[in-house]
């Protein structure tokens, strides 16, 4: 071959990357883009098939939006996530941590394979289990309750978050907390005055996709609870803001925009040491 | 077998000047060090002409054509890279066969090519093994192997012995080097340990701060330096150097001895230290100590064979002396050599 | 001399296990009883409003294997999750790789890339359902104005059965390529660079490179980027949900969905649990491999 192939082929790559990339971004975002675009477009303006949908015909409305929130329970199913949510996280912290380290340093062997049965755990899906919880919570007399939620939803949340936090544990050197024993700690103290607060990263890291999960759950929430005033986000804005045939498509868009975007760029943020505790704990 | 020359190559990581103009002749068949303390540029350079990565400016020629902006395979190079690199889902047969199929090696001809580079190197018997199963010693002679299957023109070496433990490290040595005589390829390779470059080199390129201090063979580079950092980073202990008015003088620990020592009519300077310590090393005796007159407090230290039996108490005075032609000196505001001076007229 | 006995903080074993407990209780009553549970309805006649419930054997199933709309369902479920995870594979890797350099406002990229798996499932579903809708799709008038569709051309993508399942798969593709893409990145940037560059001395070109080098090394960990994603496409009924809710005629259904429609919406509890119980033979395949696995990684 001759130099100025290789030449041109190198730029070739260059470009072709630049190419592939700007191509899965459309794909990946296009459906926030539409949504951002949509909810803030008259209806008339939407409902026009001879209008460009790239463009607005008529000035941008907040009327969507204030339908979104003021006419619709959009900000108390908001406000049930969040409520869900920090009660999940709450059940979450509390059992996955001493799993995790416990995990990671005091049971050895047989914890090794314990781990492993707990992530998978996490395989069985809620597909498989909603139809007896169903039975269940309604003879604990939850349903229709978001305690219902609160109780069921740490059933998947926790596996994964004593996995991660297993991961977390591990990479910590234990030179430190064998110090922290000669110094004169017990075991427990060593792992709460010197392992804990190493660790406050991995337990944000947990808090935000325990978060997460409880934000993206569909089925439970569809199964146990039936008033609307109760719904959490995911599983309102699909049910409730579709009316029979009746669609409106600027309120709903709004709706996923405004549910999904902060919490994605949230999550960005923690991505990295997401998965790093996820192979950690899968490789040491 | 090929000459590489690199023609004021310059490389510059955001606005770090990891080689800073480098120019450089490797004869056909010489082996060629460079040495230099991390992060002088070496493995930069030698990354530069496998074309690994690409320079900010600059020619690189590999046997007389410019080889800019050819991609490694099209260079007919062959590494070895410090952590060896070996390919650890292969077995060892796979490793060094796989130069061979990439370059379209007729496949017939290569299970006899890897027999031949893994005899080389004795690891006949390894080649259905992966590489987590060998010892240490035994992967560098695989990437060994590896690389000289496919008979370059050109092999260069990433410091291919600094995870061997000291004792293989020796054997290894002798090996590399016995091996680069009977094949003859041009050999470039980089380490940071000055006993492996003086050991192996035909010449050594002494590097710092991005840039080529010196080039010579073992014994120019050792006996002439040419400047304080060459002087100071070859040797163990290195060059004792004394700042004075507008120069910087220098001798090496060995050639300062006892005064009564030196059996010979060349001209000596004579000089008085006070010994503040000895360390018995088994081969030598090493002494620490200050300076008296000349160049008063400076410390100094003194390497006298264990052959020589003389009694040497810490806290006593001795007069030393050195041969003139053992004095170097070097410009004080830039490190460079200068002629020599004449110090010690002054005391009389 | 002070006798200092051994008390729970200090007793490794103990304290192990102590701190280990509430998870497993939590896990066993949540998981483990609601599972056994799921078998006992699987075998017995119950339904939402009944007070007595009685052992009827393997009826449910042998319904089941008679019901058309079972066996589309059961078909619909591996043709989703499989298609959909041979796509997310090729396309992760393309991706990875080309995410694999380092450049200017990459973490803009990255999340752009991760919309779609972080957000809710529900509600991006019904981005695109907006997207796909019947009259005002915005991909009929794109197609339309680039000359792509004729004037005669206005697929319904939701209401025809190829293309139903067609736009499920991509927005199954959608939800999980990021997961899958940033698992991948990870496994790729922890191959040392020393192996890439020794591949380039050797000579390898692209897809030899790519082939022998790369995937292999990649291999198990995109195993388990795989596991997760069939896993996840094998159990989703959101997606179909809220796009198709099974239609046209069923010719979407799911065994996940068609549990929900069948178990909750028509009170039929045995039967549900009987159509979600098929899910578990893929699941358990999942969980040995990923147990095989493990093992494997360990061993390196």
């Amino acid at each position: 071959m001759s130099k100025g192939m290789y030449k041109a082929k190198a730029w070739g790559a260059k470009g072709g990357n630049f190419g592939i990339l700007a191509a899965f971004i459309a794909f990946a975002a296009f459906p926030f883009y539409w949504m951002l675009m949509t909810m803030f477009k008259e209806t008339r303006d939407l409902m026009n098939p001879n209008h460009n949908p790239y463009l607005y015909h008529m000035r941008p409305t907040l009327e969507h939006v204030r339908v979104l929130f003021f006419d619709t329970l959009y900000l108390q199913w908001l406000w049930n996530t969040a409520f869900v949510g920090f009660l999940v996280v709450l059940i979450t912290l509390i059992t996955a941590i001493p799993a995790g380290y416990s995990l990671a340093r005091l049971t050895g062997k047989t914890g090794e394979r314990l781990g492993i049965g707990i992530f998978l755990t996490y395989l069985v899906p809620p597909t498989i289990l909603f139809i007896p919880l169903s039975k269940v919570i309604s003879s604990l007399g939850l349903q229709d309750s978001l305690y219902s939620l609160v109780l069921v939803y740490p059933s998947f949340t926790i596996p994964f978050c004593t996995w991660l936090l297993m991961g977390f544990f591990k990479v910590i050197p234990k030179d430190i907390e064998e110090a922290a024993m000669i110094d004169g700690h017990s075991r427990l103290g060593a792992f709460l005055k010197v392992v804990m607060p190493m660790s406050i990263a991995g337990v944000l890291t947990v808090i935000i996709f325990t978060f997460t999960l409880v934000m993206q759950e569909f089925v439970y929430g569809l199964t146990f609870i039936t008033a609307s005033s109760r719904f959490t986000v995911s599983v309102g804005v699909p049910t409730f803001l579709v009316r029979g045939d009746v669609y409106f498509w600027g309120s709903l868009m709004g709706a996923c925009f405004i549910a999904s975007v902060p919490i994605a760029i949230l999550y960005n943020l923690f991505v990295d040491r997401f998965i790093a505790g996820f192979t950690v704990g899968a490789i040491k | 077998m090929a000459t590489v020359e690199t023609r004021d190559i310059r490389k510059l990581f955001g606005d770090v000047k990891a080689v800073d103009g480098v120019d450089l002749l490797v004869k056909e068949g010489e082996f060629l060090v460079f040495l230099g303390p991390s992060g002088c540029g070496k493995t930069t350079l030698l990354r530069m002409i496998a074309g690994l990565e690409t320079q900010t400016s600059g020619d690189i020629l590999i046997g007389g054509q410019v080889v800019n902006d050819l991609p490694p395979r099209a260079r007919k190079i062959a590494m070895v890279f410090q952590s060896y690199a070996l390919y650890p889902h292969m077995t060892v047969y796979r490793n060094i066969a796989f130069p061979l199929k990439a370059q379209g090696f007729p496949g017939d001809q290569i299970p006899q090519k890897v027999e031949w580079a893994a005899s080389t190197f004795g690891i006949g018997k390894l080649l259905h093994r992966k590489p987590r199963e060998l010892s240490g010693g035994e992967r560098q002679r695989v990437a060994l192997a590896r690389a000289v299957v496919r008979e370059p023109s050109v092999f260069l070496l990433d410091e291919p012995l600094s995870n061997l433990d000291a004792k293989l490290r020796t054997s290894a040595r002798d090996e590399l080097q016995q091996f680069q005589r009977r094949i003859g390829t041009t050999t470039i390779y980089v380490t940071h340990d000055q006993v492996e470059a003086m050991g192996l080199g035909d010449r050594i390129a002494v590097m710092s701060g991005g840039k080529v201090r010196q080039l010579g063979s073992p014994q120019e580079v050792y006996n002439e330096p040419a400047d304080t950092f060459v002087a100071g980073f070859l040797g163990s202990p290195p060059m004792n150097l004394f700042e004075r008015d507008d120069y910087i003088a220098g001798f090496r620990p060995e050639t300062f001895l006892p005064v009564g020592l030196h059996d010979t009519s060349e001209p000596l300077v004579t000089l008085w230290a006070k010994i503040h310590r000895v360390e018995h090393l088994g081969a030598d005796r090493l002494l620490y100590g200050t300076m008296r007159d000349t160049f008063p407090n400076e410390k100094v230290i003194i390497n006298i064979p264990f052959t020589v039996e003389m009694q040497i108490t810490p806290g006593e005075v001795y007069e030393f002396a050195v041969k003139e032609k053992d004095i170097k000196f070097f410009d004080r505001s830039t490190g460079l050599r200068t002629e020599p001076r004449r110090f010690w007229e002054k005391r009389s | 001399m002070t006798k200092h006995t051994q008390s729970l903080a200090d007793n490794e074993r103990w304290l192990g296990r102590v701190m280990i407990a509430p998870a497993i209780v939590y896990i066993v009553a949540l998981v483990g009883f609601p599972f056994f549970l799921a078998l006992f309805y699987s075998v017995s006649n119950i339904t939402v409003g009944s007070t007595e419930t009685s052992f009827i054997g393997l009826e449910n199933f042998r319904h089941l294997l008679h019901n058309r709309t079972f066996l589309r369902a059961l078909r619909n479920t591996f043709v989703f999750a499989f298609v959909s995870q041979a796509l997310v594979l090729v396309l992760a890797k393309t991706l990875a790789l080309s995410l694999l350099k380092d450049f200017r406002g990459k973490w803009v990229v990255r999340l752009l890339i991760l919309l779609p798996w972080v957000a809710p499932i529900s509600l991006g579903s019904i981005g695109w359902l907006w997207i796909l809708d019947s009259v005002y799709s915005v991909i009929n008038w794109t197609g339309r104005a680039l000359g792509i569709f004729g004037p005669a051309t206005w697929p319904i993508w939701l209401g025809q059965p190829t293309l139903a399942m067609a736009s499920i798969i991509t927005v199954h593709v959608w939800r999980l390529l990021p997961l899958a893409t940033v698992i991948l990145l990870g496994g790729l940037t922890s191959i040392p660079q020393d192996i890439h560059d020794a591949a380039a001395v050797d000579g390898a070109g692209f897809w030899r490179h790519n082939f022998q080098i790369t995937i292999p090394l990649v291999l198990p960990i995109m195993l388990v980027a795989m596991l997760f994603g069939v896993v996840f496409a094998f159990t989703d009924m959101i997606v179909i949900y809220v796009l198709t809710r099974g239609g046209p005629y069923d010719t979407t259904q799911v065994l996940a969905s068609l549990a929900f429609f069948t178990g909750i919406d028509g009170g039929d509890l045995a039967a549900g649990a009987a159509i979600a119980l098929f899910l578990f033979p893929v699941l358990a395949v999942s969980a040995i491999l990923m147990l095989r696995l493990a093992r494997r990684t360990e061993v390196t």
